[in-house]
């Protein structure tokens, strides 16, 4: 089987898997990384968004092969480092978003990369940029209270939990 | 989820207490509790998994205190979304005084001191079984520290308290620290946890609080949590192909052709039984990584035996419900009065039919179990919402006794029902049977989507009259439903004859009918009263609006000046008016009811009594004049007892459960055709996304002196009759199938 040198979350990692190995199962089974879920397969859920060159992609739709010459972030790999959390992450904490949790690293991947385009996002861009995300629970409500709290934007509506 | 360092085999109940009582560098508290059992008893999906005697005796440990101060509390009901890992350890927290920082929580394994009150997730059992237990559990731990304390210090208890962590001295100020206290306390008798005292609510710190969840943390930074993110040394890989037909039998497969292919290490035939619910027969392909598997499987070829299941089709059973219809139902459910005369004499008479589709669970977690055999017994890893239930099912199909079983508990990538069965995990117990590894059974949404234990659909023919002065004297319904036998309706298809309006209406008949189908059915999300809501209370305001009434006022009239109204039957639940009317009133008032809405919009209100919880929802709906509706605000009023235990949690199931019942309202459809389900993906299986939620989501809980019970599934049933009932109020469009999406919603 070819060798692939991916770069993930500013490393270089090497594996060894035939070429038509979605990144999905490489994150998942070769490099350790299980925060990017397997929901559909094909693109319709959107529990596996990573971003490549920054932009939120499906990993079970990209083959290895493709994926070796950009930069791969991960939702382990969002945050600087473990104690300064992506606000996007903060604010799913904040406000206590996750039900069962399975899809947000999906939904947080694809909403950072929201926030990094569109700053200031309306309801509509919000629902707009998320509609490829399923949320199974149907946290919708509080998955977009948490945009725009991550963005600044909270109305005051929705009080924070404790952590 | 790395593996352990050393894994543990199943302990049986004595070497459980021995192992308390050594557990010297700490206190344990190991100790006995008469259970809640009469709730239990009541409840059907736990009657199905588990026998639990009343009155016996049930040991708990769920507190462990390190002279460090660490404290751990053990949560011990599987955690699939409902809160339950955050909730419940804040019940004994609250109890204990520990400060909620210094709390960690660990997942039990289902081990005989955690096997009782169930271990399990369904029915929102899990906040009534164990809320009382939890609350004297944190109090006698509390009572042992003080005991402690105060012999330390030679003073009367009474002069001591316990407040963060820590007992106090009033008179001197004086403190330790619990951590300095275990090794005293440890070694004290465990006092009779009724002796103990119990905190005055007001003086609650944490419940009632909003607390973030235990695991959010790793949910937001990717950590291994889930089933399906376990990991163990030397594991494989498998998938697992069933007959697309629900009983069908492989005849052969291509195995040489398969085991030939790259990073295959096995493919065999498993004979399976013919427990639809259970370990049916297929193929199994076991590789070295989920990829190499799935990539093997797209080039099995398998001869199947379809058998009987292969002449069934929706359509066909439709056409035959309009034919029954006609008949006697073949199960008399309730009959009260004469509805034959009632009707003659009635002043308006309405007669409407509804339907609803069979639907998946369609958890976002694919179906997936790690399953270990080794020493002739089993060590699963599973997202099992009933472990008990696996363990039984992996005995009794494979011949290993339970006690050689051990699961381990993950966290659920979603519940609703669908992780009661527990068919994943026998398969993987029985591919793991012949394999010398550890195992990965992963099923891919293909799987997950056509093998699933459905809601039944089904269908309901009502007749009912409202006499001159509005009130309703007659209904008549003959629901026609499916079972794996003709005498007793699937899981989640079963009407009882107290379903609402049931012992209000004088001349009342209730009948059912049972078609006999191969398709499996299971428990989805408030099982029955999920539909049953939308059926009865659609119909409701089929007869306000024929008697001219406002559907508020004539829902109040309905529920009649009696507060609590008995059950009828062994099973027969009373059901407490007082409570629904209260819930009803105060929607009413805080979604504004009875404003004035230009053509296009209406407001619409539903009530449903389901898991103990009294709930009421008023929607307020635009339906353009192309037909496209949007929910723009849901007020929800919940009667759940004395104590909101966290209020985050509390919010948040609410919150899911609208969304998720008006999902499965628009868009849920499975269609079967030759036996097999025609949808496979979420592609023609849509689910409800972003932009069709509502704009606004108000919640209100109604506080009474009633026990504290759970909200994992009381909020969703009343939802989608609140929004039909709004649509008609808009449109003058009546829903009477499901999905939405099936009828125009235009008008002019």
């Amino acid at each position: 089987m070819p060798k692939y040198t991916l770069h993930v979350n500013g490393q270089s990692r090497t594996v060894d898997v035939a070429a038509d190995t979605p990144l999905l199962w490489v994150l998942r089974d070769h490099l350790e990384l299980v925060g990017t879920k397997y929901g559909c397969g094909i693109g319709q859920c959107g529990a596996c968004t990573v971003h490549l060159d920054g932009v939120p992609t499906r990993s079970c739709l990209t083959p290895v092969s493709t994926a070796t010459s950009m930069q791969i972030t991960t939702i382990e790999g969002l945050a600087a480092d473990a104690a300064h959390l992506h606000p996007v992450q903060q604010a799913w904490i904040d406000l206590d978003v996750a039900q069962c949790g399975y899809c947000q690293a999906g939904q947080i991947m694809t909403a950072a990369a929201l926030l990094k385009r569109n700053p200031q996002p309306t309801d509509t861009d919000i629902d707009d940029a998320m509609a490829g995300n399923l949320c199974r629970c149907a946290t919708y409500y509080r998955i977009r209270q948490a945009i725009k709290h991550a963005a600044g934007m909270s109305d005051g509506a929705k009080q924070e939990a404790v952590a | 989820m790395n593996a352990p360092a050393t894994l543990s085999r199943p302990i049986d109940r004595r070497s459980f207490l021995k192992m308390s009582s050594l557990a010297g560098g700490g206190l344990m508290l190991a100790f006995y509790f008469r259970g809640v059992t009469d709730l239990l008893a009541a409840d059907p999906i736990v009657n199905a998994s588990k026998d639990i005697p009343a009155g016996d005796f049930i040991p708990g440990a769920y507190i462990r205190i390190s002279p460090t101060g660490a404290v751990t509390l053990i949560s011990k009901n599987p955690e699939c979304g409902q809160g339950i890992k955050t909730s419940l350890p804040m019940v004994v927290a609250e109890e204990l005084e520990v400060d909620w920082k210094d709390v960690s929580i660990e997942q039990a394994d289902l081990t005989p001191a955690y096997a009782k009150p169930w271990y399990g997730a369904g029915g929102s059992t899990s906040t009534p079984n164990h809320y009382d237990l939890f609350r004297r559990a944190g109090a006698t731990a509390r009572a042992m520290l003080i005991t402690a304390a105060a012999q330390t210090w030679s003073v009367p208890e009474s002069e001591c308290y316990a407040q963060q962590s820590a007992v106090h001295h009033r008179a001197t100020s004086r403190k330790l620290t619990y951590g300095e206290l275990v090794a005293k306390a440890a070694l004290l008798p465990v006092p009779d946890e009724k002796s103990v005292p119990l905190k005055n609510p007001a003086d609650f710190r944490l419940l009632g609080k909003r607390i973030t969840g235990v695991d959010n943390h790793k949910i937001v930074t990717g950590q291994p949590l889930f089933g399906i993110d376990t990991k163990l040394p030397g594991m494989l890989y498998a998938v697992y192909e069933k007959c697309p037909v629900f009983g069908g039998k492989p005849a052969n497969a291509n195995l040489d052709r398969i085991k030939s292919l790259p990073g295959v290490r096995d493919a065999f035939i498993i004979e399976g039984t013919d427990n639809v619910n259970g370990l049916m027969p297929g193929v199994a392909i076991v590789a070295t990584s989920t990829w190499a598997a799935f990539s093997a499987r797209q080039k099995l070829r398998v001869t199947w035996n379809e058998g009987k299941t292969a002449t069934e089709s929706w359509a066909d059973w439709t056409a035959k419900a309009e034919e029954a219809a006609k008949q006697p139902g073949t199960m008399q459910l309730r009959k009260d009065g004469d509805v034959a005369a009632a009707l003659k004499s009635a002043a308006h008479v309405v007669a409407a039919s509804y339907r609803y589709p069979f639907i998946s669970h369609a958890n976002l977690e694919p179906q997936n179990c790690v399953a270990w055999f080794k020493d002739g017994g089993f060590e699963l890893w599973s997202p099992t919402q009933n472990p008990g239930s696996g363990q039984q099912l992996i005995s009794k199909t494979l011949g290993v006794p339970e006690e050689k079983i051990l699961v381990h508990v993950t966290r659920i990538g979603g519940g609703f029902g669908r992780r009661l069965t527990s068919d994943f995990m026998v398969e993987a117990a029985a591919i793991a049977q012949r394999v010398n590894a550890p195992v990965k059974l992963q099923w891919t949404r293909e799987d997950d989507l056509r093998h699933d234990a459905f809601r039944p659909g089904g269908y309901h023919f009502l007749k009912a009259g409202v006499d001159g002065a509005g009130n309703v004297v007659a209904w008549h319904n003959h629901f026609v439903t499916f079972g794996n036998t003709k005498d007793r309706p699937g899981s989640g298809g079963s009407l009882n004859g107290d379903e609402f309006p049931g012992r209000w209406v004088p001349n009342f008949h209730s009948e059912q009918t049972v078609f006999e189908t191969g398709l499996p059915m299971g428990p989805w999300r408030a099982p029955g009263s999920c539909v049953f809501a939308w059926v009865m209370h659609s119909f409701i305001d089929e007869l306000a609006h024929a008697a001219g009434r406002d559907p508020v006022e004539f829902r109040l009239a309905l529920l009649g000046d009696k507060d609590v109204v008995p059950g009828t039957g062994e099973r027969g639940q009373p059901y407490n008016a007082a409570r629904m009317k209260a819930v009803v009133k105060l929607v009413a008032e805080k979604a504004g009811w009875g404003k004035k809405l230009p053509r296009g919009q209406g407001q619409g209100i539903a009530f449903h009594f389901s898991h103990r919880g009294y709930v009421a929802q008023v929607a307020d709906v635009t339906v353009s004049q192309d037909g496209t509706l949007k929910v723009d605000k849901v007020v929800c009023v919940c009667d759940v007892g004395a104590q909101i235990v966290n209020l985050s949690g509390a919010e948040n199931q609410v919150e899911g459960s609208i969304v998720d019942g008006l999902g499965a309202a628009m868009f849920q459809e499975l269609d079967f055709e030759r036996g097999r389900i025609v949808q496979s993906n979420f592609a023609d299986y849509p689910m409800i996304r972003m932009p069709d939620t509502p704009t606004k989501i108000e919640c209100h809980f109604l506080r009474t002196d009633y026990p504290t019970t759970g909200l994992g599934e009381p909020a969703l049933p009343p939802l989608a009759p609140a929004v039909c009932n709004a649509i008609f109020a808009a449109t003058g469009k009546r829903i009477r199938e499901f999905p939405l999406n099936k009828t125009d919603l235009s008008w002019s």
